[in-house]
């Protein structure tokens, strides 16, 4: 008896392991091919020394030595994470606010929905190149009567570069957390709030009581999309600066040090350890975010269901 | 969303997978070229603006129907990657476009590419200077294939009239006129330092007007320490000087060549000078025809620097683009007999005078006497600034090896940007070389 439940309980889980195995490898395949494979490329193309051109030769940890001690790197570092929380700072609340208008029932909330998520639909070469001509402080906006305070080199003063890269990103990917807002609203039960006004909680309380604890998913979703995102983001920077990470190196974020490394100096062995730190901070980043959130957990927050 | 999430490992992948995936179009392009083409013929890469080098392969296929070349053409920005990707991965053209210099240097150092020796072909009818920039351990890899780029300084006549202001001949002639410019409120001279290069023209010339021509020799040639020289200082102190003077207007630091506001700022009106290579003017002339018809358009050579070391008449620029053949190819006397008899021969020398261009071939001036359009005191200009030229340095950022352009022009926009002294430039870059 026992012996028979035991061999056909383990069938069972046999088979479901198996199953479960087939219907993960297809994606499991797809990653390793795309993922791990050119991974482990880059890896080991940054213990040694090619310049694309010639013989691949071992150099050992010297691209590593190199690269961490280069204070270029550690800016490049520091430049990436100033990217990465001020975007944070400037689009949640925007997005926020904007998902929350967008939600509420409306015909011309709509309509302006639609528009708010043109940005979106843009490519970034598209985005970069517009908004420089834009910024351009002799043809640009800065031209328009009124305006003549935005009349300055706002991509070209050191100084600024930076703010004014972290404002085009934030145009073009608020419309994206904004939809993300949208729907995390939409879903929160109308029930709750009908609760809250039978024991007269006015508009604050409603946000902070109930939306925004309701949004928490929500939010760690988008904070994860964008911390990982700025950390790895380069198109748009690389547009707006030129293709240079300039004025000097003021925009020079990590990924664009990677590319001018690789593609431009021609030191692919560089250019892959720099790579291989920035997918390792990406992962160690993605991971923080989710265990310190509880967002593994994917536990609902309304009771019964 | 998941879109969203799966860019992360996308773009960490991202080199890796377009490596891969022009290795693969490489291959995908080889097949049809040298592969099974050994019989049939050859390939050829160059850039798609190089209009009249695609009659050239033209007219030689037309000859040569049996062994025809097959000519592929690319954008400007991605053509040295995918040129360096192909030969890295051993599936290269049998012809190549290029700048020479630096970067030449790197496909003749890995044996990548042949060499064209006298016997193959006379190289005597080429400018000396221009033939130099392919020219390495006295051996020439590539002949030049369109026309001269030297940098001259352009300026807008009639800015220049209406502030009562001559176009200069030394450099405290450049300054008093960058003063009374300013004062007309008028941007003395347009420059987009944006894309650091067009900055690095004015340290190309500075430096040699006040150091001589030695001196970049000298870090060309792998001494770094060259770097260090006193004249580096000086040049780098001299334009600090115009920047301070206001001579770049308050903008220059935003401004990108590619989205022509420089060129533009020169030919509304806006600015009155600015320092660019050949191109520029058929840049102005078709942005700005009646400006060039009308004769408002003016140039001279960069002005000579008092107390200077360097010759006056040394110019800096591109010398010119040069046409190589790759070591690997199964048919070189074809691509011999190509670059013989069809690049640069008398009908392409006309047709680049036409489109107001000088080719690097010497005795040019029955040619040159002969034309008739309105570019004709330009081409003339042009002609005799190389011909009397002693030296013609080699932009530095294609001289140098690919691997010190970048530290090079991020160097010389933190100095334009006075982020970093006149000392500290030189430092820096014999640091970096």
């Amino acid at each position: 008896m026992t012996v028979a439940r035991t061999s056909h309980r383990g069938a069972t889980a046999w088979r479901r392991r198996t199953t479960g195995a087939a219907m993960a490898a297809p994606a499991l395949l797809l990653f390793g091919l795309f993922g791990i494979v050119p991974l482990s490329g880059v890896v080991i193309l940054s213990f040694t020394g090619w310049d694309g051109l010639g013989a691949i030769s071992w150099t050992g940890a010297a691209n590593w030595t190199s690269v961490l001690t280069d204070s270029a790197t550690w800016d490049a570092l520091w430049l990436t994470a100033k990217v990465m929380v001020l975007s944070w700072l400037l689009q949640t609340p925007i997005a926020l606010a904007l998902g929350l208008f967008q939600a509420a029932a409306g015909r011309w909330r709509a309509l302006l929905a639609v528009l708010f998520f043109l940005p979106l639909l843009l490519s970034a070469v598209a985005v970069g190149l517009t908004w420089q001509a834009l910024l351009d402080p002799a043809f640009g906006i800065g031209a328009t009567p009124g305006l003549g305070w935005l009349a300055r080199p706002l991509l070209g003063d050191p100084d600024l570069a930076l703010y004014a890269v972290i404002f085009v990103i934030a145009w073009q990917f608020i419309p994206f957390h904004a939809l993300l807002y949208q729907a995390g609203v939409r879903q929160i039960p109308v029930s709750l709030y009908e609760a809250a006004a039978i024991d007269g909680a006015g508009r604050g309380d409603r946000f902070w009581r109930i939306t925004l604890p309701q949004l928490r998913y929500t939010v760690v979703t988008s904070t994860t999309l964008m911390l990982v995102g700025s950390l790895t983001y380069f198109d748009l920077i690389f547009v707006l600066s030129g293709g240079t990470g300039g004025p000097g190196t003021a925009t020079r974020v990590l990924p664009l040090a990677m590319y001018i490394t690789g593609f431009q100096a021609h030191d692919m062995g560089r250019a892959s350890a720099i790579a291989t730190i920035l997918v390792f901070t990406g992962l160690a980043l993605s991971l923080i975010t989710t265990k310190w959130s509880g967002f593994t957990r994917m536990a609902s927050q309304q009771e019964g269901s | 969303m998941t879109g969203k999430f799966a860019s992360r490992t996308r773009r960490m992948a991202a080199i890796a997978v377009a490596v891969a995936a022009t290795v693969t179009a490489a291959a995908c392009g080889g097949t049809a070229g040298p592969g099974e083409a050994a019989a049939s013929g050859l390939t050829m890469w160059a850039l798609s603006d190089q209009t009249t080098l695609k009659e050239s392969v033209e007219a030689y296929n037309a000859d040569h129907p049996d062994r025809k070349i097959t000519l592929q053409l690319f954008a400007n920005d991605d053509y040295k990657q995918k040129l360096r990707v192909a030969f890295g991965a051993g599936q290269g053209p049998d012809i190549f476009f290029s700048w020479g210099g630096g970067a030449l240097g790197d496909y003749v150092s890995s044996g990548k590419v042949a060499e064209i020796s006298a016997t193959d072909l006379d190289t005597r009818r080429f400018t000396p200077s221009v033939l130099k920039t392919a020219t390495f351990d006295g051996k020439v890899y590539g002949i030049p294939a369109n026309g001269l780029a030297p940098v001259v300084l352009y300026h807008n006549k009639k800015v220049l009239a209406d502030a009562g202001v001559q176009p200069p001949r030394t450099y405290d002639d450049l300054k008093a006129a960058v003063a009374t410019l300013k004062s007309k409120g008028v941007t003395p001279i347009s420059l987009a330092a944006n894309s650091k290069w067009p900055t690095l023209m004015w340290h190309e010339y500075l430096l040699d007007r006040t150091g001589g021509a030695q001196v970049f020799e000298r870090i060309g040639a792998g001494d770094g320490s060259g770097w260090t020289d006193p004249s580096v200082t000086k040049a780098n102190q001299l334009l600090q000087e115009l920047v301070d003077a206001g001579a770049f207007g308050d903008n220059a630091s935003s401004l990108s060549y590619d989205q022509g506001a420089a060129t533009a700022l020169l030919h509304t009106g806006k600015a009155g000078f600015e320092l660019m290579g050949t191109w520029e003017y058929a840049n102005i002339a078709k942005a700005a025809p009646d400006l060039v018809a009308q004769g408002n358009l003016g140039w001279t050579a960069f002005p000579t620097i008092p107390g200077g070391a360097g010759n006056p008449d040394a110019i800096v620029g591109n010398p010119s683009n040069y046409l190589s053949i790759s070591a690997a190819t199964k048919d070189r006397a074809a691509a011999l007999t190509y670059l013989k008899d069809y690049v640069l021969n008398d009908a392409q020398v006309d047709a680049y005078l036409a489109a107001g261009s000088v080719p690097p071939v010497n005795g040019l001036e029955a040619k040159l006497a002969a034309v008739t359009t309105p570019d004709k005191e330009w081409l003339q200009f042009v002609y005799d600034l190389v011909q009397k030229s002693p030296t013609f340095q080699l932009s530095w950022d294609q001289a140098l090896p690919s691997e010190q352009a970048d530290p090079l022009l991020t160097n010389v926009d933190e100095s334009f940007l006075k982020k970093i002294t006149p000392e500290q430039f030189g430092q820096n870059m014999s640091k970096a070389s």
